[in-house]
């Protein structure tokens, strides 16, 4: 075991290909990883770092390529055959069955005969042996659902040693991971790397690979862009790898005519159905005549907090005013009253949230707005209005085709994301969310899309635009915060701005900031402006 | 024609064609297996359905059945839900229809007489189907489960009622007292005979305008109101609804209560259309055939009733069967509602790859295309 | 007070005869439950096998060939579940739905047409039928108080398959808690992806556990026409195996618990008949339908939450498929 042989390689993969569908996930990968070293994989959610591993795994079926592991080559066609070659894998989200007991977990798979009795009994000894060895302490006879998470995660990793790994996959082990946590595992990976262990760590957070890895590679858009070795390297450069340099897109904007904040969002925080914390006391301020650009990792806290916002999700504590209504956890507001008020959202995820394939366009048009007396007369819904207003819409926004009748999965993504934001936009709401606005659009549409949203702005209406891709953040907004870990990780004003602070903000890897320091900054502003505010109600209710 | 629009004509036309065809012919096999030739079998039973004016009449009385229950079905389907408490519904139906006629004042006319004892039907079936909506929008418990539960309890209430509290007195068979004439659903040959025309009797009474009313209020409601907008969006896509700003709970206690009260409505036709009083096991296979009959009607009132129109001809072609023929039963036809199901519902998507992969394979240029867009 | 005792016992005693099948149904259910395939067929599954097992054994005069071939039927519709719902990932209640359904004119048609007595099948004679077993020296020992009216009438005069029934469930235990393939199978119903990346087949796992199920169904479908009873009748099942359902959720999916639910049941089915048309001082005549209605009214209130909490395996009702 203690053998470590650092002329061969632990695993070389040669241009592995994988597409699913139209998606094309890892483009001509290569991967070299040394033997006993630990060895980090960085790039943003979606950068195909996962599917790779998975292919390594033998979860997938790579569509070409070649998979070498410890000197010999493979074609896994499940994951029993890559266990065997000596991979183990722990998953971002843990593979355990909860009601189970450690032990039963660890055997599931190889329970070393048809009764169970003397498996359990034989691996408790090399558990108890494993455990020493590794400093991996767990008791061995409670179920899955009263362990911590950071324990769960020590059980994956017991299960892929039991299993004989001596290669050793993490996804993202540190997500869910409390700091000293964190740590913890570090040390046992120190043991691990001791004991000849190869170690592939997956992750975008940056400081980690800065602290325990060998050698790092970076991909990004399914392909490999970089390998460095990890002393030879710095937080920035992996951060602007990571993030890519692309083409600026030019948007013309006057400067900003910032006035009076119609939303005040203090110490939000979101927690998800395992109590986890998605959204940590996150406070802002949204201005109308601003965009207020939302940037970070995908998966930090973003759709958590736009489905807060648009009273979708049920915040656990905090408060948000909104257009002069409050609401907190207690009185919450649902998606329909919101809309009401003023508020429009599209969501980061058409297909999930943002229209019905199944439906045809003009019913899709009409998601979130099939009250509306417009389109109502007594009970009646009128289609032929229904589809007026679709026709309308998708003149507005050059919706090809122009068909209210087509069902709404056969138009292209450009097309449905060009119809939802006309949807929302073309109510005129005081307050617009709009998340990842050009996921899967052509060019030509992501600057008529940019246009609409500084037309917006420039009417007077407080936009928020959550988007991964920086340089949609970078020409968009006047203002932006930061998201990491789901807490505000930086606030900057767009001019002062640069990719590499924002990709040092989106790793967290700058000095932590107090979330309500920013806040104090605006009291003075808000109160100079709060008949401003007041006068933004009555309107409102007006309306109403 | 792009892939798209060939993958579009798969799911909507050829797949739903392949899995009736192919109940059909599983039926043949059955057919085959008691040593009946289907197509004899056939033509006996398109005579029994439609070759005698008596024949048309029944027919269609039982279509009215399963126009009734097929909507039920749909309705539930179209919010996501599978109410599979149909039979249930339909009984205690029966119990609203029934008590509200016995406790009128019989000498009443038949305008108080019929819309009351309609309203009872809707009521009472969709009461049945309120509880198990409730339990499950409020509670988390699984609908399905309940509702099946609730058909047992429904049987066990309905026996309960009709042997202790509801007997006409002095009988010995668990049946209420005659429905006074004037609660009587008009049928459709005395119908015609004060117009002049002479029909056949047959049980064929004027419930089949309440179902194909039915039919036409489903349709009205599901497509061209708000309310059936919100509850066709959830049954598609439950996240997305919720963005919409609907409520998913009131979702299910609307859908399920409109579902209970079409349900409940095949007492309407059975009871105060035909039989006259409240009789046990009346409603027996029609909330299960409605499961058929909405799997093949598309969950659409058209296809509906052209579902429930074959479902009534095999129904009374059964009948004639079993007359014409020995050896064989009307219950060809509860074999075909499985068959039904099997083929139009559980195995869905059986051709579905095989047809995609043979009729719109996947082109490498259009996918190369369809990521660049 | 001898009296009430021994209606007591005759009353236990039906108990067990009635709750037999419900306890071989529901074991079978609680394999295709546990291994995340709902399996809502019970019902029409031991009415095909009842079928199967009353005409074969009429046919060839011996119970046994008809409980081989009830076996086999039943299996067969296990495996079109499976066809539909694991490998087609169709709906588990519209597969279970349509087999139900499908049976139940099924079942007819055939013995219509095989032995034209309007549907049912021939009335077995005693030697194609399961009798009833005394056991040793059960006129004997019938002196003894209290032990001996226990032995001679509950506990010995039933038939082979009453005892196959409740030694079929420290079985059940067995096999689910203390196997391998046990383990596999609780684990496939929790978590199937669990179960995939430890490099397992979900989709053979869940065939294995609903052809378990079959043989189970089988059995209890044999018991119902060749033993319980002398012949097929139409729908003779009557809902058994939607009781064996609420048994299995009320007895949260664990064997000896799901055992005593039918023995719960079964006691309520026996003494409803017991108790029809008897004046109960006090209370007066109870209706039958009460108790009938009992154990649905008890899964329903389960279910509600209302009296515990009755939490299926997670991944159950759910077809597996692996996502990116």
């Amino acid at each position: 075991m203690n053998l470590i042989m650092t002329d061969t390689f632990a695993i070389e993969l040669t241009d592995i290909d994988k597409r699913f569908g139209a998606v094309h996930a890892n483009n001509k990968v290569c991967l070299q990883v040394k033997r006993g070293n630990i060895h980090g994989i960085v790039g943003e959610n979606g950068a195909g770092k996962s599917t790779l591993m998975s292919i390594l795994y033998g979860f997938y079926q790579a569509d070409a390529g070649q998979i070498d592991v410890l000197g010999e080559t493979y074609t896994f066609t499940d994951s029993h055959q890559a266990i065997a070659a000596g991979i183990g894998m722990v998953h971002q989200h843990f593979m355990l069955v909860e009601n189970f007991t450690v032990l039963e977990n660890v055997i599931l798979g190889c329970e070393g005969g048809a009764l169970l009795a003397d498996g359990l009994a034989a691996a408790r000894k090399e558990l108890t042996r494993l455990g020493d060895e590794y400093g991996l302490k767990v008791d061995l006879d409670t179920t899955i659902d009263q362990l911590s998470v950071g324990l769960q995660q020590r059980v994956e990793i017991l299960k892929a040693l039991y299993k004989g790994a001596k290669i050793l996959i993490l996804d993202e082990p540190t997500g869910v991971l409390t700091p000293q946590e964190t740590e913890e595992l570090f040390r046992i990976f120190n043991a691990l790397k001791q004991q000849g262990v190869t170690i592939m760590l997956i992750t975008h957070k940056l400081r980690e690979i800065m602290s325990i890895t060998d050698q790092v590679s970076v991909m990004r858009a399914g392909q490999m862009v970089a390998h460095r070795d990890t002393q030879d390297t710095s937080r920035e450069e992996l951060a602007e790898l990571m993030v890519g340099r692309k083409v600026l897109l030019q948007v013309d904007k006057k400067p900003a005519n910032i006035r009076a904040p119609l939303m005040k969002v203090k110490r939000l925080t979101v927690a998800d159905s395992q109590g986890i914390n998605r959204l940590k006391d996150v406070s802002f301020e949204l201005r109308a005549g601003e965009v207020l650009g939302v940037a970070g990792v995908s998966g930090n806290g973003q759709t958590e907090l736009l489905e807060a916002l648009s009273g979708i999700t049920p915040m656990t504590s905090g408060s948000i005013e909104v257009l002069g209504f409050e609401m907190d956890a207690k009185n919450p507001l649902t998606p329909d009253r919101l809309r009401e008020l003023g508020l429009a959202h599209v969501p980061e995820d058409r297909h999930r949230m943002g229209l019905i394939v199944d439906f045809s366009a003009s019913e899709s048009a009409l998601l979130g707005y099939h009250t509306d007396p417009k389109v109502n007369s007594g009970i009646w819904l009128s289609n032929s209005k229904v589809e007026a207003n679709c026709q309308a819409l998708m003149t507005a926004f050059d919706v090809r085709p122009a068909d209210p009748q087509l069902k709404s999965a056969n138009f292209s993504g450009g097309n449905q994301q060009k119809l939802i934001l006309a949807r929302e936009m073309e109510r005129n709401p005081d307050v617009l969310l709009i998340g990842q606005p050009t996921r899967g659009v052509d060019i030509g549409a992501i600057e008529f899309i940019h246009q609409r949203i500084i037309d917006m702005r420039d009417a007077g209406k407080a936009v928020l635009l959550v988007s991964v891709e920086l340089d949609e953040i970078m020409s968009v907004s006047d203002r932006i915060i930061v998201l990491c870990d789901g807490e505000i990780s930086g606030r900057i004003n767009t001019a002062d701005a640069d990719e590499r602070t924002l990709g040092m903000m989106m790793a967290n890897a700058l000095d932590p900031i107090d979330p309500l320091q920013t806040m104090d900054d605006q009291q003075a502003f808000s109160k100079q402006e709060s008949n401003q505010v007041s006068s933004q109600v009555a309107s409102q209710e007006n309306k109403l | 024609m792009n892939r798209d629009t060939r993958i579009t004509w798969i799911n909507r036309l050829l797949l739903p064609l392949l899995n009736i065809l192919t109940a059909f012919a599983a039926t043949a096999v059955v057919f085959w297996l008691i040593d009946v030739n289907p197509i004899e079998a056939a033509q006996v039973l398109i005579y029994g359905a439609f070759g005698y004016k008596e024949g048309i009449g029944y027919t269609i009385y039982y279509t009215t059945n399963f126009i009734f229950t097929g909507l039920a079905v749909a309705v539930a389907f179209h919010a996501g839900l599978f109410n599979i408490g149909g039979e249930g519904q339909a009984y205690v139906g029966g119990l609203g229809a029934g008590l509200v006629i016995l406790f009128l004042d019989p000498t009443l006319g038949a305008w108080v007489f019929i819309p009351a004892s309609i309203i009872g039907a809707l009521l009472f079936g969709g009461l049945w189907a309120l509880i198990p909506a409730y339990l499950q929008a409020y509670r988390g418990s699984h609908i399905v489960i309940t509702t099946i539960m609730f058909n047992f309890l429904a049987a066990s209430l309905m026996v309960y009622l009709m042997v202790h509290v509801l007997r006409e007195v002095g009988q010995m068979t668990p049946q209420s007292e005659l429905f006074p004439t004037n609660a009587w659903m008009p049928f459709v040959h005395d119908v015609a005979a004060g117009f002049g025309y002479s029909i056949e009797a047959s049980p064929l009474n004027l419930s089949v305008l309440l179902a194909l009313l039915c039919a036409i209020l489903v349709w009205f409601f599901l497509w061209q109101t708000r309310w059936g907008y919100a509850i066709r969006a959830t049954g598609k896509n439950g996240t997305a609804a919720v963005y919409g700003g609907i409520k998913p709970k009131r979702i299910i206690i609307v859908a399920m209560c409109i579902s209970g009260a079409l349900a409940g409505l095949v007492s309407v036709n059975e009871l105060v259309g035909y039989q006259h009083r409240l009789i046990m096991d009346f409603h027996l296979g029609y909330g299960f055939g409605g499961i058929a009959v909405a799997l093949m009607g598309r969950n659409h009132p058209v296809g509906i009733i052209v579902a429930a129109l074959l479902f009534g001809t095999l129904y009374q072609g059964g009948a004639e069967l079993a007359f014409e023929m020995s050896g064989i039963s009307r219950d060809i036809v509860v074999v075909m509602q499985g068959l039904v199901i099997l083929f139009c519902g559980a195995l869905e998507y059986m051709y579905r790859p095989w047809l995609i992969r043979s009729l719109a394979p996947v082109n490498k240029q259009e996918v190369l295309v369809g990521a660049a867009a | 007070m001898s009296d009430v005792f021994l209606t007591l016992l005759l009353t236990l005693d039906a108990t067990l005869r009635v709750s037999a099948p419900l306890v071989l149904a529901a074991m079978a259910g609680l394999f295709a439950e546990r291994s995340g395939v709902v399996d809502i067929g019970l019902e029409g599954k031991m009415l095909a096998s009842a079928f199967a097992a009353a005409s074969v054994a009429a046919v060839v005069g011996s119970p046994w060939a008809g409980l081989g071939v009830a076996i086999i039927v039943s299996c067969g519709f296990a495996m079109l579940h499976g066809f539909a719902t694991i490998t087609h990932r169709g709906d588990q209640i519209v597969s279970g739905v349509a087999i139900n359904i499908l049976v139940g004119g099924l079942t007819i048609i055939l013995g219509l047409a095989w032995f034209h007595q309007g549907g049912l099948t021939p009335a077995l004679n005693n030697e194609s039928r399961f009798l009833s077993i005394t056991l040793p020296y059960a006129q004997q020992l019938a002196f003894i108080p209290v032990l001996g009216p226990i032995y001679k009438e509950l506990i010995s005069g039933h038939n082979i398959l009453v005892y196959l029934a409740f030694g079929v469930v420290p079985m059940v235990w067995w096999v689910v808690f203390r196997t391998r393939f046990g383990l596999r199978l609780r684990a496939v119903g929790e978590n199937p992806k669990a179960v995939d990346t430890a490099g397992l087949s979900v989709i053979k796992l869940r065939y294995k556990a609903l052809l378990v199920g079959g043989v189970l169904c089988g059995i209890a479908g044999a018991y119902i026409s060749t033993a319980h009873n002398a012949q097929f009748t139409r729908d003779m099942t009557a809902g058994q195996g939607y009781i064996a359902l609420a048994a299995l959720i009320f007895g949260k999916w664990r064997p000896l618990t799901v055992m005593l639910a039918c023995l719960l049941f079964g006691f309520l089915d026996a003494l409803a008949v017991r108790l029809q048309g008897v004046v109960i001082p006090g209370i007066g005549e109870i209706p039958v339908q009460f108790i009938e209605a009992a154990p649905y009214l008890l899964t329903v209130i389960l279910l509600a939450g209302f009296i515990g909490r009755a939490i299926p395996p997670k991944a159950s009702g759910k077809a597996y498929l692996k996502e990116r």
